[in-house]
């Protein structure tokens, strides 16, 4: 089941650099929350901050608080590593690991965490790559190919398979489909809206047109600052903020 | 403007032609040499081969026949000490670079593994002499070990940091973001994906230092009889070549070419075993 996420007061720097200001907003669970913003605008970093990921750029900090669930992120007691895991991470160009083969793509996440089982990895494996619309595709081969012959979009949903097979509470996304082709971007697409039932997901997009038919809700963020966050539908239609008009219509970004 | 979809000049295709023609001609004279060493040694040596040779010791001088059986075991088994020795640290090290080194200290030990690679031979041998012969008070194959093993770690350590280096930061991230421990993730992932080369690495280091011969002179010190313990004084192939090489002796010259000869088969096969072991195991040939 999804959680909902709480950030409050979030700051972050890179070095002497800050790039997000004061971010307060609260995502709700089992639904799909977009960020979008022009180049520069913090997105990533924001999406990043979430899972402690952006702590490992040796020149990173930040200040603030973030609560997923029930868990207290940055809370000096919280294990980096349990968060990485509850949460799941997509990145933008997609990362198989390339020595391993599909299957073991998959199971990685548990492999490495201890769970050796035969069965139960089967088991995660099969789920995972057929919540990712993929199973039909690879499940003769899955063994014996490696991660990296697949096309991208298959990649692509190889990573989300990968990251599904843990089981995580919140699924962030960061420009997930950017590198692949429309019919790619669409069966992504899709499957973003299956697994609304189950997860939370956060997706950090540039494509405006892509927010509006996947989300439910929007933040806009511009200069590291949140300008505006609502339903995606107000965000498009009428947003309060005359900066988002200006985005939303392409008259910047 | 002139049109690009004529044919290409005459002048044009003539250079490019010449430049193929030249780079084939460095490939063949690179591989000359080598060739040449491996041609010339299989013509004086392999006349001294025989079942004997593989597996008698040495006899005494003006007594026919006689092998170095002992050498080939006392250098497989100095080298696999060394290797015990030098294969970990390398590696160890080359992680320490690569992945979690920051600051000062880092430029140091990258500093002192160069100036270690470039230490000669013979100066390891006299360290590792002071350093374990003399405090044990005798030779020993492990002291042979300890020697290699040191020279070995430089060239592993660079190389492995090299490669791993060349790892795209994407995959740590992915790794990292599954939830996986840092340690965990740079070992099975990280190493695995880099793993290739890094193998490589280790049996360049391997190849180097299994015809050294100075290092061993002080250490292992040879030995003319059978010796399985690798507390005491243990011959090897490196050693025995060159006592038998510069020796007056007819029989024992021929010995040493057939030896030499033995040397580098050896080298080959160690090689090769382990890039067929490696590459069972290998998805990156299922792409």
């Amino acid at each position: 089941m999804g959680v909902g996420i709480e950030v409050k007061d979030l700051n972050a720097w890179f070095g002497k650099a800050q790039v997000l200001k004061g971010i307060n907003i609260k995502v709700a669970a089992n639904a799909v929350t977009a960020v979008i913003g022009p180049s520069g605008c913090g997105k990533s970093t924001f999406i990043r901050c979430l899972n402690r990921m952006h702590e490992t750029n040796p020149d990173a900090h930040l200040s603030g608080s973030v609560q997923v669930g029930d868990i207290d992120v940055y809370n000096p007691g919280t294990d980096a590593v349990d968060v990485r895991r509850r949460i799941g991470m997509v990145f933008q160009k997609p990362n198989p690991f390339p020595t391993m083969s599909i299957y073991d793509n998959v199971a990685a996440g548990l492999r490495l965490n201890g769970y050796k089982k035969r069965h139960d990895l089967d088991v995660a494996v099969e789920s995972s790559l057929r919540m990712a619309a993929l199973w039909d595709e690879v499940k003769d081969v899955m063994k014996k190919k490696s991660g990296s012959s697949l096309s991208g979009g298959q990649q692509q949903r190889l990573c989300i398979a990968r990251a599904l097979a843990v089981q995580p509470e919140l699924l962030l996304m960061d420009e997930p489909a950017s590198a692949l082709d429309p019919i790619s971007t669409g069966k992504i697409e899709e499957l973003i809206f299956q697994l609304k039932a189950q997860y939370t997901v956060v997706i950090v997009t540039h494509n405006m047109q892509q927010a509006a038919r996947v989300a439910d809700n929007t933040g806009f963020f511009l200069m590291g600052k949140l300008i505006e966050y609502d339903k995606t539908e107000k965000i498009f239609t009428t947003p309060s903020d005359k900066r988002t008009e200006d985005y939303i219509t392409g008259r910047f970004g | 403007m002139p049109s690009v979809s004529r044919p290409l000049s005459l002048g044009r295709r003539a250079t490019n032609l010449c430049f193929i023609v030249l780079s084939g001609l460095a490939a063949t004279l690179v591989l000359a040499p080598l060739a040449a060493i491996f041609g010339y040694l299989v013509y004086k040596g392999v006349g001294s081969l025989s079942w004997a040779f593989l597996t008698h010791t040495p006899r005494p001088v003006g007594e026919p026949g006689g092998g170095m059986a002992n050498a080939i075991v006392g250098s497989t088994m100095i080298l696999s000490l060394g290797s015990l020795i030098g294969v970990p640290l390398g590696i160890g090290t080359g992680i320490y670079l690569a992945e979690f080194g920051r600051g000062r200290y880092v430029n140091v030990v990258r500093f002192t593994a160069d100036v270690l690679n470039g230490i000669p031979s013979i100066v390891v041998g006299i360290a590792v002499y002071a350093l374990v012969v003399l405090p044990q008070q005798h030779f020993s194959a492990l002291s042979g070990g300890v020697a290699l093993g040191i020279m070995m770690i430089p060239t592993i350590a660079r190389t492995t940091e090299e490669m791993l280096l060349m790892v795209p930061n994407t995959i740590r991230e992915a790794a990292l973001a599954l939830g996986i421990p840092q340690w965990r993730a740079t070992l099975q992932v990280t190493l695995r994906t880099a793993s290739k080369g890094v193998i490589t690495g280790a049996m360049l280091a391997f190849a180097r230092v299994a015809g050294e011969t100075a290092p061993l002179l002080f250490t292992a010190f040879g030995n003319q009889f059978w010796n399985l313990n690798p507390n005491q004084p243990t011959a090897a192939l490196p050693i025995q070549i060159f006592a038998y090489a510069i020796s007056p002796f007819d029989e024992w010259n021929r010995q040493a070419w057939a030896g030499a000869l033995i040397l580098i088969v050896l080298i080959v096969v160690a090689v090769s075993a382990v890039r067929i072991v490696t590459s069972r195991g290998s998805m990156a040939n299922n792409a």
